[in-house]
């Protein structure tokens, strides 16, 4: 993207987005990650990255702190569907503006510092938050136990269950999320993390990004020209907090569950990772990162030794014991260690993310047509 | 911006359009419709020659012990049902329908999860099984926390869950859910088979200080010993502190303890939460005090022999509860017994024997209902009674889906003959007087068709 882009260039880029994400559950077959639960985590963790990256890849802000944003969005959004109706598209509403104004009183606190400084007290705000969810505020979020669905909710705006029935599923005016196996709830997500990549890029190609960009490369400059970069980088801050709200809202919708595990550090330190692995600034990077941490959580972690022994049947026995045992470890519980091997490949050889390497492949192959 | 570059956007936009519509069209397809046809169900195992479980249990956290022997209990279970090894209590339960040939004549496999003892990383694991793995049932969990989240789960997904380690009275009580069954006991049942025991050893009247771990189990606990230590023996409670699950570190707990005038702790901690707090009383010289002119006591109201072998010394003497403990003498038990030894070269623990039993409760039912389909499954399971499998006769209650069965009090042994010869059972409470009547802990347990 070190080419000046057009609207024609963005335009296409969006186009194809949107094309490889709808077509997930075709193309991700053979990696055996076709399935709803995970393609819904692929869009959710790629929307939760993308607006993360509009305050650290734009601004230069490292927040510690984003898993906060998450669980609020998700507490609103649950207690949206206990108090007045399972239909998503309040409760998403709902849960998006407040974690926005969550944001909002956070970034403004955070926001008086820069640097290390400022990356320890969203760190700190967060986790005061995750520890205010797991016990203090019991009463609303219901502590490590999560808070649920339960058939006596009140449920104002929807129709009394019939006698016998369970909780209503959740549903977009009368869709259930649930329909197609899960598909359609895969469908909302995806078309929010569409809107969301779209909504990014415009920002990212606006005069209010290019001031975003500003802060980011020296903000001492852009203050001694006279501007306050405060309201700027307060208001990056709170639309990445919506993102992350919006994500925790439909992580709630899709499961109707908050559990405060969600806000924890770990939690806020995963989507810097994805950010960092995808590459930084970029608009596709963090969904990629957010994909392929998804990934390695939920199909490498499954992976166990009888597996791994029946593909490496073909070999001799001992040899495949042996193979088994050393890949054994990469794999199954060990699934941390992998990402992490590969974490420090691509910080070490690709300090742009998974990005630049796509980048440099394509420079490559350019050249080559250049010289043919 | 020039018009011919809106044009374009705008087209471009149509194809993305058309390009959506076509992949919404297609995609469904690809996927077997599982909940629509009339008499179907989800994940039907239909003509093939296997059907698959699934267990998910902790790998890693505070429940970490349990949930690997939770996971060789499945994998014993597994290899009964397939006619491989011994039989373990296929030889003594009673009635029994299995026939060592899997079930219904389908050859069993499992997949198994990490559920990190986090609800969310549990019910995604759980997900994964049944939307991937294509699971007919998933059992397993060692917090009730867990067990409470996959469980309603299940109801929404319409799979069985055969819940393993649980013991907050809301699982079946007021988090019940048709297609959640609880083989374990819980803590009502420990807090009424403790009460007159504690009473016995400890006297009346004592000033009682909990730790309580922070969520559902632990308050659950708490509450049902508190209310009968209360009517049974007058004991009066000082204070309860709540601390977050896998702490670690329990002193900041432990030292206003000593002040608070009470002169009995009840850790209501479970796995490696235990371990450290109760490590760290005895460090604390709590059980050397006297206070109000008694012996200061420690009381651990859940049990396992696990977290016994974590604590070593500091356990002996010490009263709880347990649902189950190897050195029972009946045929069930025992045939159990033997079989996990032979298989692991140790005895299993409580959380192995809710697990073994729960996966062959769960194909004898499908064997007695003929069919796969859960909701047959199910009413097979209500009001189910059932011997031979380590506590006597028990009973399936249909209004709640909890099992009642005989209920152990045991005493951390002063003598021990082995390394897991850690719990000497002091009293076998019978079930009637553990029995409780069903809208004690009101709940709903839905329909049986989702």
């Amino acid at each position: 993207m070190k080419a000046t882009p057009t609207n024609t260039s963005d335009m296409r880029m969006v186009l194809i987005f949107s094309v490889v994400v709808l077509l997930m559950p075709i193309w991700l077959q053979p990696f055996g990650a076709a399935y709803p639960d995970l393609m819904q985590k692929f869009a959710i963790f790629g929307l939760f990255a993308i607006g993360f990256n509009i305050l650290f890849g734009q601004t230069g802000y490292l927040s510690f702190g984003h898993a906060a944003f998450i669980g609020v969005g998700s507490y609103a959004t649950v207690w949206v569907f206990k108090g007045l109706t399972m239909n998503i598209f309040p409760a998403i509403l709902f849960g998006t503006l407040v974690s926005g104004a969550f944001a909002l009183a956070i970034g403004y606190v955070c926001l008086r510092r820069t640097g290390i400084y400022f990356s320890i007290l969203t760190l700190a705000l967060a986790q005061m938050s995750y520890n205010l969810a797991y016990s203090v505020l019991t009463p609303i979020t219901n502590g490590e136990t999560g808070l649920q669905l339960s058939l006596d909710d009140a449920r104002v705006l929807d129709d009394p269950i019939k006698e016998g029935g369970g909780i209503p599923p959740t549903n977009l005016f009368g869709l259930e999320l649930q329909a197609f196996d899960g598909l359609a709830g895969f469908y909302i997500c995806a078309a929010f993390l569409i809107l969301g990549f779209y909504i990014a890029m415009r920002i990212t190609r606006s005069p209010f990004g290019s001031m975003l960009r500003g802060i980011k490369t020296n903000n001492n400059r852009m203050m001694y020209t006279g501007l306050n970069t405060r309201p700027y980088a307060l208001a990056a801050f709170v639309i990445s907090g919506m993102y992350a709200g919006l994500a925790g809202s439909l992580m709630a919708a899709v499961d109707p569950l908050a559990g405060a595990e969600r806000m924890q550090w770990t939690a806020s330190g995963e989507v810097v990772l994805m950010t960092i692995l995808g590459g930084v600034g970029t608009l596709v990077g963090p969904v990629l990162g957010a994909t392929v941490i998804k990934y390695f959580e939920n199909i490498f972690s499954a992976i166990d030794k009888s597996v791994l022994a029946d593909l490496y049947s073909f070999l001799p026995d001992g040899l495949a014991d042996v193979f088994v045992t050393v890949t054994g470890l990469f794999v199954g519980k060990g699934w941390h260690l992998t990402l992490g091997l590969m974490f420090m490949l691509v910080v070490i050889f690709l300090p742009g993310g998974i990005m630049e390497g796509v980048e440099r492949i394509r420079r490559r192959f350019s050249k080559q047509e250049e010289s043919n | 911006m020039t018009k011919k570059s809106s044009d374009l956007s705008r087209r471009s936009l149509l194809k993305g359009t058309a390009a959506a519509t076509a992949a919404t069209a297609v995609a469904p397809s690809i996927f077997v419709p599982n909940a629509t046809a009339a008499g179907a169900f989800r994940n039907d195992p239909g003509n093939s020659s296997t059907v698959t479980l699934g267990f998910n249990v902790p790998q890693t956290g505070a429940y970490a012990d349990e949930g690997a022997d939770e996971l060789r209990a499945f994998k014993l279970a597994v290899k009964h049902l397939n006619g491989e090894g011994d039989g373990g209590m296929m030889q003594t339960m009673q009635p029994m329908n299995l026939k060592g040939n899997g079930i219904l004549g389908k050859k069993v496999e499992f997949v198994t999860g990490d559920t990190q003892t986090k609800s969310d990383a549990a019910r995604a694991s759980a997900k994964r099984m049944i939307e991937k793995d294509g699971v007919i049932m998933f059992s397993g969990g060692s917090s009730s926390g867990v067990a409470i989240a996959v469980q309603s789960l299940a109801q929404e997904m319409g799979t069985v869950f055969m819940a393993g380690l649980t013991h907050s009275n809301d699982t079946t009580g007021k988090d019940r859910r048709r297609y959640g069954f609880r083989h374990f006991f819980n803590a009502h049942m420990s807090g009424a088979s403790l009460a007159p025991v504690l009473e016995a050893e400890y006297g009346r009247d004592r000033q009682v200080y909990h730790l309580t771990a922070d969520y559902t189990w632990g308050w659950s606990q708490q509450e049902s010993i508190a209310k009968f230590t209360k009517s049974q023996a007058g004991w009066n409670t000082v204070a309860d502190v709540r601390t977050p699950v896998g702490a670690g570190d329990f002193s900041q707990y432990i030292t206003p303890i000593l002040n608070s005038g009470a002169d009995v702790l009840v850790l209501n901690h479970y796995g490696k939460d235990m371990v450290n707090s109760l490590t760290q009383a005895i460090q604390f010289g709590l059980r050397d005090k006297q206070v109000n002119g008694k012996d200061f006591q420690i009381v651990v109201p859940l049990f396992s022999r696990l977290m016994a072998q974590g604590a070593g010394e500091n356990i002996k003497g010490i009263l709880g509860s347990t649902a189950w403990n190897w050195k029972l003498s009946d045929a069930g038990s025992q045939a159990f017994t033997k079989a996990f030894g032979q298989e692991y070269g140790f005895p299993p623990s409580q959380a192995a024997h809710t697990c073994y039993c729960q996966t062959l409760l769960y194909a004898d039912a499908v064997e007695r209902a003929g069919t796969f389909n859960p909701e047959q499954v199910i009413r097979a399971l209500e009001d189910h009674e059932f011997d031979g499998m380590g506590n006597g006769k028990t009973l399936y209650r249909g209004s709640d889906h909890q099992a009642f069965k005989d209920v152990l009090v045991v005493r951390g042994n002063q003598n021990p003959s082995s390394q897991f010869d850690l719990l000497e059972v002091q009293d076998i409470v019978p079930r009637d007087k553990v029995t409780y009547s069903e809208d004690t802990y009101p709940g709903d347990l839905g329909p049986y068709k989702v």
